[in-house]
């Protein structure tokens, strides 16, 4: 019964996501187009790096890696799968999601070992580490000879990258995503999570696996970084290296520290702020870093814990009635 | 067989000898005070016993095994409960919240049930639930369990701590300082709890504590230290009167 109501939610939540997109593709230029969809991809790098920086409070500022890797493996894999599915509407979707799962696992497991020994490290020392990677990832993608090198990865034919990406993808998984990092939040395994940020010594002496949910944690966050990585591969014709510069990592910290680290609805705002605020920045490009340096300086003074501290935007409306978390939905 | 033992346990930091050649047992049951001037030593042991430092030398055993050298998590599942000297609550999250995360181990639910929302998840979240509201109802918590422990009276935070250790479901509970910053009627409530977990929860109780009255009035056994080393073991009365303890507390007169 449970599970019935829950299909046939996700069948309207879908079929909702179908229309708005049907709608927006008629009324909306391809130039606005892919605004929203970048804010659909930043929604789920932020609610994914968020899992890791914002609800555990390790300090992960290499996300762009994983998002490298979620992208140059959804294209690559995508590349190979797509003959075997036939070029119908079907076809294409199958190839797609699978290439996107594909992407995910393999930049989830990049962060199970990039996680393993630097996760044993605190604060400004997880940070340069994970910084460190994240360059080693692109490095090595700049000399991946069979991914195009420095070019880039355009796939094997002249046309490119086939573009896969719609409003209908981009959002399905972004709800996808939310779903499963807030049942996750709102779990045992979050409220562990939330304690290892607030006092570890102290998770540790209640029996808390601290090294292995911060591992699972960092691993499912570089997960979702992959696929939004997958989703922005096949926006395009292609994608290069530099796509995934550190400059990509601190839009990923700006999306979560706006919105109010360790808040999932946060994040989600920050994501949607980042992308419009990048288009709107798009004619002062080379100063878009000191605007962010501005913003977030100004963000530390007015406003610390970001828009919504660690709260969520649910609360407000739910705020008579209290809601413990880790209620069953 | 005593449920704690400590056979010649050193623990050094640089040059100096924290513990040394300490050797103690803990009967099942017992209330175990460990007292000594600042500095001596008493803390440390605490945190060798909890696996937050390994013991340099010598060896520690648990109901029957050896326990040194486990990560802290490993030895809290096995049932060796702990408070903090200053008070460690996750002060960001609710009272239940605090006393919920202890209990992660016995969740009988996996990460993929969470997301999911099955019904082991549900099954676990309310077993685990409806023990957290037990013990907040032991500890006079269960008005405050939505607010958030950090905004706490003191008091009720030392309270809390010790409803979070036994969330733990402990064998062993390792009081450091409890009644720390208690007024005497505060301190004798503390006494009466104390004795509660012995009696009816069953739990071996060590506690680390400067206040005589809940020392003398609580603990069958009392191991004094100080610089590391053991200087007397035996019951308050015994201690009370033990040469060697006076020293170490009003100092001696030269000879």
């Amino acid at each position: 019964m449970l599970w019935l109501k829950r299909c046939g939610f996700s069948v309207v939540v879908a079929a909702a996501i179908y229309g708005v997109g049907f709608g927006l593709e008629q009324l909306l230029t391809d130039y606005f187009l892919r605004i929203i969809l970048l804010a659909g991809i930043n929604v789920i790098l932020a609610v994914g790096l968020n899992l890791i920086n914002g609800t555990t409070g390790q300090f992960s500022i290499g996300h762009a890696g994983f998002m490298a890797v979620g992208a140059y493996a959804t294209a690559f894999i995508g590349v190979a799968l797509a003959p075997l599915f036939g070029d119908t509407a079907l076809g294409r979707s199958l190839t797609f999601n699978l290439a996107l799962v594909a992407g995910a696992l393999l930049a989830g497991l990049t962060g199970l070992l990039v996680g393993l020994p630097s996760l044993r490290l605190r604060g400004d020392y997880l940070a340069v580490v994970t910084l460190g990677f994240g360059e080693i990832i692109r490095i090595s993608f700049n000399n991946a000879q069979f991914l195009g090198a420095a070019t880039g990865y355009f796939g094997n034919s002249p046309a490119g990258l086939p573009v896969y990406t719609n409003f209908f993808w981009v959002y399905a998984w972004a709800a996808l995503i939310v779903l499963i990092v807030r049942n996750l939040t709102f779990s045992q395994t979050g409220r562990s999570l939330i304690a290892i940020r607030e006092d570890e010594i102290a998770a540790e002496a209640m029996a808390t696996p601290t090294t292995r949910l911060k591992v699972t944690a960092f691993a499912i966050s570089a997960a979702t970084a992959g696929i939004a990585g997958g989703l922005f591969a096949h926006m395009q014709a292609g994608i290069r290296p530099e796509d995934f510069r550190f400059e990509k990592s601190i839009d990923m910290i700006v999306m979560i520290i706006v919105g109010g680290l360790g808040s999932i609805t946060g994040a989600v705002l920050g994501g949607i702020f980042v992308a419009v605020s990048l288009e709107l920045m798009r004619d002062l490009q080379q100063y878009r870093l000191v605007l962010y340096a501005l913003l977030l300086i100004a963000i530390m003074l007015l406003r610390p814990q970001g828009l919504l501290g660690n709260r969520e935007l649910t609360a407000l409306w739910s705020r008579r009635r209290p809601r413990p978390t880790g209620e069953s939905a | 067989m005593s449920l704690l033992r400590l056979q010649g346990v050193d623990k050094v930091f640089g040059g100096l000898h924290a513990v040394r050649a300490m050797s103690l047992e803990v009967e099942p049951q017992a209330i175990f005070g460990l007292i000594g001037p600042n500095g001596a030593g008493k803390t440390t042991i605490f945190n060798v016993i909890t696996g937050v430092y390994a013991p340099d030398a010598g060896t520690i055993s648990f109901d029957g095994s050896e326990i040194d050298g486990l990560r802290p998590a490993q030895i809290a599942a096995r049932g060796v409960a702990r408070t903090f000297q200053n008070i460690r609550l996750f002060r960001a999250m609710s009272v239940e919240e605090n006393v919920l995360v202890a209990g992660h181990h016995q969740h009988k639910s996996s990460l993929f049930d969470a997301v999911l929302r099955n019904q082991r998840y549900a099954a676990g979240e309310r077993a685990l639930r409806a023990r957290a509201r037990e013990l907040l109802e032991l500890f006079g918590l269960q008005e405050l369990a939505k607010d958030l422990a950090g905004s706490l009276p003191y008091g009720s935070q030392r309270r809390l701590e010790i409803a979070r250790a036994l969330m733990l479901s402990p064998k062993l509970l390792l009081l450091d300082e409890p009644a720390a910053g208690m007024n005497s009627r505060e301190a004798r409530a503390l006494n009466e709890q104390i004795r509660f977990l012995r009696d009816n929860l069953g739990l071996t109780v060590v506690l680390v504590e400067h206040n005589m009255e809940v020392v003398m009035n609580v603990c069958d056994t009392i191991h004094v230290v100080d610089h590391g080393e053991t200087i007397a073991e035996g019951s308050p009365v015994e201690i009370k009167a033990h040469p060697k303890v006076i020293a170490a507390y009003l100092g001696q007169e030269s000879a």
